[in-house]
């Protein structure tokens, strides 16, 4: 195989999205690769025991097995010994045989048989070439078995770390306050968890150990060569910097070349995304004829770069394979030429001909795996990263726990900014009695989830207090505080499972009873009886088993069955369509009764009858009453009103 | 499947394919050629002192490495062409193939699903193709021919290949048929994990909300566990895979020196040979572990293929006609007659029995539930799919016997979800007329009420759009839309639901400019507010996909009920009036 770079040439992961060719392919550089390498194999810090086992089994597996072609060149100098002896008169010693053919001017085999140790008129000792071939059979099996058995722990090692990895940065992600959530893109959280963390796993798992195999290897066949013949030794040496020099220069050519395969493959991602999307506009404004020839240059320029980029790293293979090839030629002139003037053995000659071929492969790949654990490092950096971002303060240890609330809410003089230098609530008072509903209405920006935000404690206020029943709601933990809230957001979040867990997922204790209750109060039921499995009919991402305001039913059954103190309705109507939207209103009225509700709504009508409107606009609180005195105020509140029915009064 | 795209899409590089072959052959003959030379180096000049014989072999030797690396670079650089113009051409046609399709099968396949299919999946075949051509080809010709330099080299000895080929066959049998359902297994798995961390990073709110990040640790946990179990297998059936194929290399090399040191004692092999043997034998098994490797390959490869082959083969559901007819006159006039559409095996048609008339000048309004068929019947009319009974006549003839292009120029669209396409303000725009004036530009932005925004922008109509549009707000993305479609100066105007994200304020002005510019313009307009439609000329209430009401705010709030049901949903009686 040839050495070509492992993060340009490896085809993108399963766990890469419709995203990997706009994010241009894993990371390639890292900040600070040293720190970043160390934290990553501290990582490695509960295997430690089962590493250092590693690592001497593919120590001595590794040196048992280079001495592999040295016994068997000793088998061949056996044969060949054995060969010459056949072909000499028996009865002659060794020197007779020796002037003999000095006397016939054949002076180099005189030579050669002077330095041998054969024995004229005898045949093969087969009795020696057996103890040593089964001498090689031991180390062979040997060096294969610790093979297997270090690669066997290292598969355990690498995915526990891999596990462990993945599990901090999930729990990371129940710690990071919703602030993170808000500004970081969730396509790169979720590459980070997913691509980056796979990207390590590879690293770890064939960087780690064949790294070091390589590199063992290399010593080891350096040490065997130079035992066997330190002149052929150096010649083999010569190729070492000559095939890193043609590698590292075509490297470096052709990495421009998959960098610009890289961007031009973006690029025509983008193209093929945005017209994908837009695909009847595409249509019906009549540019389709464009839009191919748009994608037709974008793919003759990503053609162009991908050529050149794997045919210039395809070089790298035939160069070497020339290197290599041109030390064998050598080896074995070289080598000839000493064993016809009896300076080598013919074994020797053979086995250093099996080493040199051992020498050069492990060579090409360390350059490989560099690439593949430079990726990997920077996988991780990428990954510490998310770690390292700044976590909730947590609750403190010895606040007392909190009972089911009454629903009584006050905020005074609370002040809140999302930036630092854009003030956005100050001042702000609000007083809630137990089961009052406050309306919270507004252009769309204006920061009526704001409020919510702060109730919830998603976001800490900057001055002032919030109070549930009196007690400030930062003397409480975030879990007791949330357990008094239910919500019912705009975007219907379900997770992947049957709707009987959906619907459950507020309660602890979930009997059929209870979610059977739940539904039928949300009005939905009946529609789930008439699903193929009842209540146990899998939600799926696609959307294809409900509609959306039937999520929105279930996400009500789900506030339901959490029973809470405090209702949170976020738009919770504007996505649905207005028949389904009658079963929500009723099952939302039903849903208030007794409780605390915040409703956050465009529909004005809707809230008329709160006990409490407040009226928001980019981000201020500019008015506060209810429905009548609102509009006796002739403000803000009142022409919203006015231009939401303009037309139903006129008529 | 695999062999098809190949063998379609390799069509017209099939004289450079059998070049490419033919240099494969000439490297492999070479290749095999070292060790025979070196065998005669050591036969004829080793055994025998001859040290000219030696580097004349020698200067041979150099001759075909250097013939190899000329072979092996053009190798490379066809393959390389090949295999890219390959993937090139793929990508080509799947474009072309999805451009066709109508919004059935878009929406059948999803635009995500249909980006990977031409990215990522391309990729993989066209990779799989360039390993094909450099090494998957060569190591069959590498192999046989080292079987047949073998045999040449000592039939006797050569039955050792006997013993050790059928044992790797084996053994690689087995391994591979544990490791490629494995495979598909761990794609499965991390999936799995994907759409539960997705699903945790989209519900952020709701998970905090209800207290159940614990519940969500749990959830991750399993899956986490599970992937890592899977994992486990398919890297441990690797760890034996690699020292077991090296420990039969290494004990075959042993078999070799015994056995050929036999046949030198008796005579029947030159020693020389003894040393070439050695290296055909592990060019032979260095093949087989180069096919092993490839065939790993081959199943995502396929998969790929048949992904992509998914999208060649499925046929547009609309299909332009070859003889076209042109209205006299295009007014704009748009009847719908008995319309009926259906999916194909739905037990339930999503419209039955759709009649109505559009005429220029007028808005007619489409109200109902979701699921009620508002988006279809919108959608039949610029043939994004076709009506499976009736027919939809537009000035007069059937849409489906008017060309595309013919329909589409008449017709302005505004979607669903407002989509701006990546550049400025104006490139967006102009997509209704390329050859609109900044004037006629702005008018149409205030018209949409847009100009204040856009105004407010430094650089006015130069402003970037971000793809998608996504650094406008919705409601701002909604009004530029409808200001591109106004451009088209269009003869039917078609409003999808399009003022859901404005407040009603805006909503209220926008309808007025709206009803003021498309005094002779046939106006369809999908909506879900009641306050959008109240003054239009005509309303179609449907339920269910059956039209259950035709008339006027005021006619329709006597006669249907399921209109005022709709009506006092959104409004107060009062207000209804």
């Amino acid at each position: 195989m040839s050495n070509r770079r492992p993060d340009t040439t490896r085809p993108p992961g399963p766990m890469r999205g419709p995203m990997a060719g706009m994010m241009g392919g894993p990371p390639a550089k890292s900040k600070d690769f040293k720190g970043s390498l160390k934290r990553l194999l501290a990582e490695l810090k509960p295997e430690r025991t089962i590493l250092i086992t590693v690592l001497s089994l593919i120590t001595t597996a590794v040196v048992i097995g280079s001495f592999g072609p040295k016994i068997l060149g000793r088998a061949t100098n056996y044969v060949f010994y054995g060969f010459l002896g056949r072909k000499l008169p028996s009865g002659i010693s060794k020197s007779q045989a020796v002037a003999q053919l000095r006397a016939t001017h054949q002076d180099r085999l005189a030579d050669m048989l002077a330095k041998s140790s054969v024995v004229p008129g005898k045949g093969i000792d087969f009795n020696a070439i057996s103890r040593l071939l089964i001498l090689a059979i031991v180390l062979y099996v040997v060096a294969s078995l610790f093979m297997w058995i270090q690669a066997y722990l290292m598969a355990g090692v690498t995915q526990r770390t891999v596990f462990r990895l993945r599990r901090k940065s999930e729990e990371k992600i129940g710690r990071l306050p919703l602030k993170y959530f808000d500004g970081q893109s969730r396509g790169d959280l979720l590459s980070r968890i997913s691509n980056d963390v796979d990207n390590i796993s590879n690293s770890l798992q064939q960087g780690l150990s064949q790294i070091l195999n390589s590199i063992l290897t290399v010593l080891s066949v350096l040490a065997m060569m130079l035992w066997i013949s330190p002149i052929l030794a150096l010649v083999s040496l010569i190729a070492i910097p000559l095939s890193m020099f043609f590698s590292i220069k075509i490297a470096k050519k052709s990495q421009s070349q998959f960098i610009a395969q890289w961007d031009w493959t973006g690029k025509l991602n983008g193209h093929v995304e945005e017209m994908h999307t837009g695909h009847s506009l595409v249509k019906v404004f009549g540019h389709r004829e464009k839009a191919i020839e748009q994608f037709s240059e974008l793919n003759e320029k990503l053609y162009e770069s991908s050529f050149r980029a794997q045919f210039i790293s395809g070089l790298i293979q035939p160069v070497t394979a020339l290197v290599s090839n041109l030390i064998y030629v050598a080896i074995t002139v070289i080598g000839g030429y000493m064993v016809a003037t009896g300076s080598m053995s013919l074994g020797d000659v053979q086995a250093f001909i099996q080493y040199s071929r051992q020498f050069g492969m492990p060579l090409a790949q360390i350059a490989g795996l560099m690439n593949m654990v430079q990726s990997g490092v920077a996988s991780a950096e990428r990954l510490f990263e998310l770690l390292d971002a700044e976590e909730e303060t947590p609750d403190a240890a010895d606040l007392a726990p909190m009972g089911r609330a009454t629903g009584a809410i006050n905020f005074d003089n609370v002040a809140f900014r999302y930036v630092n230098d854009q003030p956005l609530i100050e001042n702000f008072t609000l007083h809630v009695t137990p089961g009052q509903t406050i309306a919270i209405v507004g252009p769309t920006g204006a920061g009526k989830t704001t409020l919510v935000n702060l109730l919830m404690r998603f976001y800490d206020i900057l001055d002032g207090t919030i109070t549930l029943d009196g007690r400030d709601i930062r003397d409480m933990t975030r879990d007791d505080l949330r357990r008094q809230f239910g919500m019912v957001l705009q975007d219907t979040w379900l997770f992947t499972g049957s709707m009987r867990e959906n619907i459950a997922f507020g309660s602890l204790d979930p009997s059929h009873e209870a979610v059977v209750a739940a539904a039928t109060a949300a009005n939905i039921d009946h529609l789930l009886r008439a699903l193929p499995q009842g209540y146990d009919s899998m939600l799926t991402d696609d959307n294809a088993t409900v509609s959306n305001g039937e999520r929105q039913l279930i996400t009500i059954a789900r506030a339901f069955m959490a029973d809470p103190a405090i209702l949170i309705l976020d738009e919770a109507t504007s996505s649905v369509d207005t028949r389904t939207e009658v079963l929500v209103q009723q099952a939302m009225t039903r849903l208030r009764k007794g409780r605390t509700s915040f409703v956050i709504a465009h529909r004005l009508s809707t809230i008329r009858d709160a006990d409490m409107i407040l009226v928001l606009d980019k981000g201020q609180l500019i008015e506060q009453g209810t429905h009548e005195s609102l509009m006796a105020q002739k403000g803000f509140y009142f022409d919203l009103y006015a231009s939401q029915f303009a037309s139903a009064i006129s008529e | 499947m695999l062999v098809r795209i190949l063998r379609d899409f390799l069509r017209p590089y099939k004289r450079i394919i059998y070049l490419v072959l033919l240099l494969l052959l000439i490297q492999a003959i070479a290749n095999l050629y070292l060790p025979r030379l070196n065998a005669d180096l050591i036969n004829n000049g080793v055994a025998k002192g001859d040290l000219g014989y030696i580097w004349r072999i020698g200067a041979i030797m150099l001759g075909a490495s250097a013939l190899i690396m000329a072979a092996s670079i053009w190798i490379a650089y066809l393959a390389s062409k090949i295999s890219m113009a390959f993937g090139r051409d793929l990508r080509s046609g799947v474009f072309a193939a999805v451009e066709r399709f109508s919004a059935r099968e878009l929406n059948k396949f999803g635009a995500p699903s249909l980006i990977t299919r031409n990215t990522n999946d391309v990729q993989q075949v066209q990779m799989v193709l360039f390993m094909g051509l450099t090494m998957m080809v060569a190591a069959p010709i590498t192999g046989i021919g080292a079987v047949v330099m073998a045999l040449r080299t000592n039939v006797k000895l050569s039955g050792l290949l006997l013993f050790v080929v059928p044992v790797m066959g084996v053994m690689i049998f087995l391994l591979l048929r544990r490791i490629v359902p494995l495979f598909r297994v761990l794609q499965v798995k991390i999936d799995r994990i994907n759409l539960v961390l997705r699903e945790q990073i989209s519900g952020i709110r709701v998970i905090r909300a209800f207290v159940k990040t614990k519940f969500e640790e749990e959830r991750f946990a399993e899956t986490n566990t599970d992937l890592m179990n899977t994992s486990l297998s398919v890297t441990r059936t690797f760890a034996i895979m690699f020292p077991s194929l090296m420990l039969i290399m290494n004990l075959s090399s042993v078999a070799v020196i015994y056995f050929g040191g036999k046949l030198v004692d008796t005579g029947s092999m030159p020693i020389g040979n003894l040393t070439a043997f050695l290296a055909y034998i592990m060019q032979i098994l260095g093949s087989v572990m180069m096919a092993i490797m490839m065939s790993l390959m081959i199943p995502r490869a396929a998969a790929s293929a048949e992904r992509i082959e998914e999208v060649l083969d499925t046929e547009s559901s609309v299909v332009d006609t070859l003889t076209p007819k042109v209205p006299e006159k295009r007014l704009g006039l748009v009847e719908f007659k008995g319309v009926e559409f259906r999916y194909p095996g739905a037990e339930q048609p999503v419209l039955t029995d759709i009649s109505f008339t559009a005429k220029p000048g007028q808005v007619t309004a489409i109200v109902g539930s979701t699921g009620s068929g508002k988006s279809t019947l919108l959608n039949l009319i610029p043939r994004f799919i076709d009506v499976t009974e009736g027919c939809i006549l537009m000035d007069g003839i059937d849409v489906r016997d008017q060309s595309l292009e013919g329909i589409w120029s008449e017709i302005g669209l505004v979607p669903q979800r407002a989509f701006l396409f990546g550049g400025t303000v104006a490139d967006n725009l102009r997509y209704g007329d390329k050859n609109a004036t900044d004037e006629e530009l702005w008018a149409a932005l205030e018209t949409a009420q847009a100009n204040d925004f856009i105004d407010e922008l430094p650089e006015k109509l130069e402003a970037r759009v971000a793809q998608g549009g996504t650094n406008f707000s919705g409601g701002q993305r909604q009004r530029l839309s409808i200001a591109r479609a106004i451009i088209r100066k269009p003869k039917i105007f078609l409003l999808d639901d399009s003022f859901s994200a404005l407040d009603y304020t805006t909503d209220a002005k926008l309808r007025a400019a709206l009803e003021e510019q498309n005094k002779t313009t046939t106006t369809i307009v999908v909506a879900q507010r009641v306050s959008t439609i109240l003054q239009a000329d005509q309303i179609i209430v449907l339920d269910y996909g059956k039209i259950v009401g035709v008339g006027t705010h005021h006619e329709l709030m006597k006669s249907c009920d399921i209109y005022k049901e709709i009506v006092f949903s959104q409004l107060s009686p009062d207000e209804a009036a």
